[in-house]
């Protein structure tokens, strides 16, 4: 705990917990959610917000708050998963190719830097136009996944490489450890900030991207989240018609989903680093 | 012999701490604490030590190189410009700066990070005299490069090569050749030879010695290898836990240690063609975060008495070029 | 006699470079030594000359170009797992990296008595690593749950020693082991060696450029230069009366504490290192104080003056006689 209160010193870290801990609550708040939000004309349209409604309503005859909580549910969801299922993944590859060398160190690399290399939009055009009726959260999720492993494997193979170098993996070896109980007791010490903050990151993104597919339309657009609430909302001209709660309440939020994760993992890995931690404190 | 020397550094009562703040607890490491030194020109003066007594402080103290979290908490440090004493812990960066190569310059221990791994050490070499001298061209800093690099004894392609093409007593000496390149008074050594083969340790030591005696400058470093001071300097200083305990001119130290750790350290050497039994000194060092009070070699010392657990020894002057501080020693001198 | 290793036409080659420019190291050339139970045999050269390479073989980390290792006169096989199959063990230079940093010293201990089966319950795990300890002067209680910067860089060596001598090794392969404890200290590790080759029976592989300890401690000793061995015998006879120019180098070049005995020659090192590896006959030609026309062109033999081994044309005469 008392590293909890290091962390707290940091207005940054403060900041971003107290925004994550909001964004969380209204993702719950969604269990609760009055309406239901595939549904429409549930309430009065186009309202400005009030003390009824207080985020307003939209042109689907929507609750624009319970609306919210389910897109940032639905949101954190997909990053969620594309983080978790893409950092396992990493790691599996990072570890292996790393350590083993030789050829399955080549064969994993290539399949990683092909990723690398592949335009995403034309493969998610692609798969929009095939199963976009058929696309859910953990679906999107997946391919999310699938595209955002490659660059952090790299990052965990070079850690890898490095240390297999140090004598301590010999000592390791001598005392008769096998590769696998090796490569995760003696390195994820190690890589275990690097994964934490490629984690976030990665979650940072997978909301980009999913909130960019939704404005073109790529995604399924009857599952709220923070990147169909924009469709809809540009889709009816709400700027044009002034109707500013409906499109600033997702912006806004993304704003601070966003800003909110790039501070976490900042002050945290800023933490976990001896070096920057020392010159935190020197003065 | 001594005295018509003049003194080029001086400390007083100079004491320099890590002040640490972890979690919420603050940690202070007394890494050098009271320090008394006066270095004169043309000389040799090294500090022998083990690891964890504050050398590698002491000297990035001397240097006037003081990043937080360390920091100089009491005590002045002296530098003789232009045969003037003067107060360089108040000076500026850009003071303190214009000094460096040119008055004073350091040798760090591992040459690896004085050069750039991605350029050629003639690279390094233009970065760090160009920085402190007025040159037209880049050919003229090469030249006195190159002077002072054949004067040494090193190849003359030294320059053109990268720094992970040497071995890594080639990059020593190369880092010393380049310490030397632009004449300063004092140069500073981290433990100059430490992780170096005995051959090129011999090398690297009759370097340093030959660039003494061309420039008459004053070398300090800092190892804690006895054989190295005994063929290198001219006195020692002996440091422990922050403190210097015994200094004297070298033939005084080896002949006749009065401090005890001074005893052990010359006594834990092996002595080539003698097997007999050899002992290293007992115990460790203390830790510099929570010494023990009064003499912080008491808890390690054969002949300790009530008043090392209490009080801090001063430091007497056994004859006019012999200090020690040490309880004992006080009292077989005055009693 | 016998022998608990032995090398024979030992060679080690490396090639560097890429596609379009590859050239050959030859790390360790055709070197042949043995090693006998229950003694201190001292391998000593600077660094780059070949000792390390050759620790690697024997402890299988590193494939032999040619040549053969012979463990109690069984021939090694090149998948060999030397500490698994005949209990080598090995300590290294930095202790402060012997370790993970992140991890506690025990759980290499602990791991070591499971993976070897040392014991069959945690409580005889315990004992066994205590008395282990014991050994190097220290218990369980001084390691139990402690991070490596918890220790100095003498008790840490110390600790590596224990570990290596969990699976009760016949030899165990020391690499540098005191050149990174201070001056002072190295006299408590390497007692410790004679300790474990009178008491226990231990056959030490004393790797080290530092020839008052290898004086101090070794029975035999082989100096390597370049990858060759240039002299091998007793350590009386080879350090008290060396024959090979690079030994007497060698012996001339040890700091000696005390400044009466200041060195009053003065040395020449080599040049760029790569260029000594690929000379044609002797590779210490170039430094040789002693040098001949001969010695550039012609490799020189091994002769064998009483009971040691020189690499050298100026003896050759005397093997004829």
């Amino acid at each position: 705990m008392k590293v909890l209160r290091d962390l707290f010193r940091d207005y940054r870290f403060t900041v971003s917990f107290v925004v994550l801990v909001f964004i969380v609550t209204m993702a719950v708040l969604s269990f609760f959610s009055p309406y239901d939000p595939t549904l429409w004309h549930v309430v009065p349209r186009d309202m400005p917000p009030s003390s009824e409604y207080v985020m307003g309503t939209d042109s689907n005859g929507q609750d624009i708050f319970w609306q919210a909580t389910f897109a940032v549910r639905n949101s954190l969801i997909i990053s969620l998963i594309s983080g978790i299922v893409s950092r396992v993944i990493a790691i599996l590859v990072g570890m292996i190719a790393g350590y083993k060398g030789g050829n399955i160190d080549r064969i994993l690399m290539f399949i990683g830097d092909s990723l690398l290399v592949i335009p995403l939009f034309l493969i998610f055009v692609m798969l929009a136009m095939m199963i976009r009726e058929h696309m859910n959260l953990v679906t999107l999720g997946l391919m999310l996944a699938v595209f955002g492993w490659a660059w952090d494997a790299r990052l965990i193979r070079s850690m890898v490489l490095s240390l297999r170098e140090r004598d301590f993996t010999m000592t390791a070896i001598l005392s008769g450890t096998g590769t696998l109980k090796l490569v995760i007791r003696e390195y994820m010490p190690f890589t275990t900030p690097l994964i934490f903050s490629t984690l976030i990151n990665n979650m940072s993104w997978a909301i980009g991207l999913e909130i960019t597919l939704a404005i073109l339309g790529l995604v399924n657009l009857n599952i709220p989240t923070l990147g169909t609430m924009l469709n809809w909302a540009l889709f009816y001209q709400s700027i044009l018609l002034g109707r500013w709660w409906w499109i600033l309440t997702p912006v806004i939020l993304s704003l601070l989903v966003f800003i909110a994760l790039y501070w976490f993992s900042v002050s945290i890995s800023e933490y976990l680093d001896p070096r920057t931690r020392i010159q935190r404190v020197g003065a | 012999m001594a005295e018509s020397k003049q003194v080029v550094l001086r400390t007083e009562h100079l004491k320099s701490f890590y002040i640490l703040d972890m979690q919420g607890t603050q940690k202070v490491v007394k890494a050098v604490n009271d320090v008394n030194l006066e270095i004169y020109e043309n000389e040799v003066y090294s500090i022998a030590g083990e690891s964890g007594c504050g050398k590698t402080t002491l000297l990035k103290t001397l240097f006037n190189e003081i990043v937080p979290p360390q920091r100089l908490v009491d005590g002045k440090l002296y530098y003789r410009i232009n045969s003037e004493e003067v107060d360089v812990t108040t000076f500026s960066a850009e003071e303190k700066r214009r000094l460096r190569m040119e008055y004073i310059s350091y040798i760090p221990q591992g040459s690896m990070s004085v050069f750039n791994p991605v350029i050629k050490i003639k690279g390094t070499y233009e970065d760090f005299i160009g920085s402190h001298v007025e040159v037209k061209n880049r050919d003229e800093i090469f030249a006195i490069a190159r002077e002072r690099i054949q004067e040494l004894g090193l190849p003359k392609n030294v320059l053109d090569v990268y720094p992970h093409q040497l071995s890594g007593g080639m990059r020593q000496r190369v880092t010393i050749a380049l310490a030397s390149s632009l004449n300063p008074q004092i140069m500073i050594g981290d433990e100059p030879t430490t992780a170096l083969d005995v051959v090129v340790q011999r090398g690297v030591i009759q370097m340093l010695k030959d660039i003494q005696k061309k420039l008459k400058n004053t070398i300090i470093m800092v190892t804690h290898d006895m054989g190295v001071h005994a063929n290198i300097a001219d006195r020692i200083g002996i440091m422990y836990a922050g403190k210097i305990v015994e200094e004297a001119p070298t033939e005084k130290i080896f002949d006749m240690p009065l401090h005890p750790y001074t005893q052990f350290l010359i006594n834990s050497l092996p002595k080539f063609g003698d097997k007999t039994m050899r002992e290293s000194v007992p115990g460790s060092p203390p830790s510099l975060a929570d010494l023990p009070t009064g003499c912080p070699f008491h808890p390690r010392c054969p002949h300790v008495k009530d008043i090392c657990r209490e009080k801090m020894p001063e430091t007497i002057k056994v004859d006019a070029e012999h200090k020690v501080a040490c309880w004992l020693v006080e009292e077989e001198f005055n009693g | 006699m016998d022998k608990l290793l032995e090398a024979n036409n030992l060679t080690k080659r490396f090639s560097q470079g890429n596609v379009i420019s590859r050239a050959i190291l030859t790390a360790v050339d055709n070197i042949n030594f043995y090693i006998k139970p229950a003694e201190i045999f001292t391998l000593a050269g600077e660094s780059g000359c070949g000792k390390t390479t050759t620790a690697k073989m024997i402890l299988g980390f590193e494939e032999v170009t040619s040549g053969q290792l012979l463990r109690n006169g069984e021939p090694q096989t090149d998948k060999e797992k030397a500490w698994i199959t005949e209990g080598v063990q090995a300590i290294f230079q930095d202790p402060f990296s012997t370790f993970n940093p992140m991890r506690r010293v025990d759980a290499y201990f602990h791991e070591t008595v499971y993976n070897f089966k040392l014991a069959k319950t945690r409580k005889d795990a315990i004992d066994w690593i205590d008395q282990k300890l014991q050994l190097v002067g220290l218990t369980y209680q001084d390691v139990a749950g402690k991070y490596p910067s918890e220790f100095s860089g003498g008790q840490l060596q110390r600790i590596s020693i224990a570990r290596a001598l969990l699976t009760d090794p016949k030899l165990i392969i020391a690499d540098e082991p005191v050149s990174m404890v201070d001056a002072s200290l190295r006299m408590s590790i390497v007692n410790l060696f004679k300790q474990l080759r009178d008491e226990l029976g231990v056959s030490i592989l004393y790797i080290t450029h530092d020839l008052a300890t290898a004086y101090y401690v070794s029975d035999r000793i082989a100096i390597m230069f370049r990858g060759k061995i240039v002299e091998m015998g007793s350590v009386e006879d080879v350090l008290m009366n060396p024959r090979h120019p690079y030994s007497k180098l060698l012996r001339d070049s040890i700091p000696q504490a005390d400044p009466k005995l200041r060195w009053d020659s003065r040395v020449t090192l080599a040049e760029l290192e790569h260029e000594e590896y690929s000379r044609k006959g002797c590779r210490f030609a170039g430094r040789c104080p002693e040098v001949m026309d001969i010695c550039k062109t012609v490799v020189p033999p091994d002769v064998r003056i009483d009971d040691v081994f020189v690499h050298c044309h100026l003896y050759e005469e005397l093997e004829e006689a």
